[in-house]
């Protein structure tokens, strides 16, 4: 467990670098961890791949698998991997400020 | 007269019928199975097919011979899974009620799901090993084969059995060895995973395995296409591995008839209680083996496991008592690693594989995350013990709750 100041608001991260309460989520908040994960800004694709992993969290309490994603996003999986180079579902998940899905091993 | 039914007849459900068959009273229940052949395969057995060492009369026995007298046998596809009417279609037209009802259909590999794979060069340069025809066609080919590139891919998790593509490498490297043929094959072994396992302790031992044996390791490869034509698989982030031989295991998916149904996951997989095996589709249906989108490994030990608690479960949920076993996610797989030596690991959803002694905490005779002989000899005899002991349901002296006794942390 991490706490760090991010766009000025305490946020807790688990030992993976997952946010802990993906409540504490907003735009901002992205747009710093994104930038860390090497991706320097957040296009409306970008966007529709977060809000879908949020909604899918929020109902489910699990972050998509890729598989999934695909099917219900609407973003075809080689736009994913373009999107969010180097394992989209982790890396969107990160992003996306929920935890690690249990699909990513 | 009240009904359970029983859909598929592998390892998971002729376990199950065999267990209840022998408590349910014959003047209460009818149980019924229903599988769409005749033939049971040893699945455990396809990867010793491709090297000569099993043939396919030690893996295929009649399904019928397994199960036991007074259980109904009816052979036929499924169509359609009716939740709210409590009955089942069968391809044929027949129509199957119930009162409660067990799901193990099991899943199968879909080269289908993948570009490129099928084609003219399926089971001429690309080869799937988890099939009886797909083992056999590659034990042809590796009776001419003269070396090259041989490439071991995962295309998508979960697979079944996680730890045979690893065993497939491992023995690859002892029958080329063998056969004198080792300097002129290079072995690359590549996952979709941060590494040659799911589980850190024992993904970092089979990577050092993998070293030793001087097989390559390429991680975090999605594969996301085949070119048959240039012999090159292509990840979705474009890197690309080239192969004289591939040997390709397929994405895996539960039974169509689950998606006809409309209760699966993406992958036909069925949404299951973790603990109490009870589908999350309604009450009266429960799931065992890989039919489940539990975070367990797909494997014959886990449908054991699961198939004596679910057991207990169900006579619970018979007499209207609430469901007291609660399955751990309890795993235990022998890994051959050639060279008639192998591993043995044992785990559940919160332990990882850990060193030790196994079933007799500081005996064994098994050996935990270390390669030994007694491990191989484990390995070999098993294929005795799921004929003769564990289709039939008979107690074995491993316990389905995983324990710590024995184990180092």
């Amino acid at each position: 467990m991490a706490v760090r100041t991010l766009n000025n608001k305490p946020i807790e991260f688990d030992a993976e670098g997952f946010m802990t309460n993906y409540k504490d989520w907003d735009l901002e908040v992205a747009k710093v961890i994104a930038a860390e994960e090497g991706i320097a800004s957040l296009n409306d694709r970008h966007l529709v791949v977060l809000n879908f992993m949020r909604k899918e969290f929020e109902a489910k309490g699990d972050g998509p698998s890729i598989r999934k994603l695909t099917k219900e996003s609407g973003v075809p999986t080689k736009e994913l991997y373009e999107l969010f180079p180097g394992g989209p579902a982790k890396k969107a998940a990160k992003i996306a400020g929920i935890k690690k899905p249990h699909g990513c091993i | 007269m009240k009904k359970l039914l029983i859909l598929g007849a592998g390892t998971a459900g002729t376990i199950m019928a065999n267990k209840l068959a022998g408590v349910l009273s014959r003047d209460e229940w009818q149980i019924t199975i229903v599988d769409r052949d005749e033939s049971h395969h040893y699945q455990p057995g396809y990867l010793f097919i491709p090297f000569g060492i099993y043939t396919p009369r030690d893996v295929v026995k009649p399904r019928r011979d397994y199960l036991p007298r007074g259980v109904e046998v009816v052979m036929g596809g499924i169509e359609v899974i009716e939740p709210d009417q409590n009955r089942v279609r069968l391809s044929g037209g027949r129509v199957l009620g119930y009162d409660f009802l067990i799901i193990a259909t099991g899943a199968r590999p879909v080269p289908a799901q993948t570009e490129g794979l099928l084609g003219e060069e399926w089971h001429r340069s690309i080869f799937d090993f988890y099939t009886l025809e797909g083992a056999s066609a590659l034990a042809r080919r590796l009776q001419h084969w003269e070396g090259g590139r041989l490439v071991i891919n995962i295309v998508e998790m979960p697979i079944k059995c996680p730890v045979a593509p690893l065993e497939f490498a491992f023995l690859a490297d002892w029958f080329f060895t063998e056969a004198g043929l080792r300097p002129k094959v290079e072995i690359e072994y590549v996952t979709p995973l941060p590494g040659a396992f799911t589980k850190p302790r024992a993904a970092a031992m089979l990577g050092d395995f993998l070293d030793k044996k001087n097989i390559r390791l390429t991680a975090e490869f999605a594969t996301g296409s085949v070119d048959a034509g240039a012999r090159k698989i292509v990840s979705w982030d474009q890197r690309e591995v080239a192969y004289d031989l591939l040997v390709t295991i397929p994405t895996n998916m539960g039974d169509e008839a689950i998606a006809r149904s409309g209760f699966g996951d993406e992958l036909n997989f069925i949404p299951t209680d973790k603990h109490t095996l009870r589908s999350k589709v309604k009450d009266n249906i429960f799931v065992l083996g890989d039919a489940t989108d539990l975070p367990a490994s797909k494997a014959g030990s886990v449908a054991h496991f699961q198939a004596d608690i679910l057991f207990e479960n169900l006579l619970d949920a018979i007499d209207g008592r609430p469901l007291r076993a609660h399955f751990d996610g309890h795993a235990n797989c022998f890994i051959e690693s050639g060279f008639n030596k192998g591993l043995l690991i044992d785990f559940n959803y919160e332990t990882e594989p850990l060193p030790g002694k196994f079933p007799l905490p500081g005996i064994g005779p098994f050996s935990l995350l270390e390669e030994t002989k007694m491990n191989h000899y484990g390995k070999m005899m098993f294929r005795w013990v799921y004929w003769n002991l564990l289709l039939r349901g008979a107690e074995l002296p491993i316990e389905a709750e995983m324990t710590m006794a024995g184990k180092r942390r």
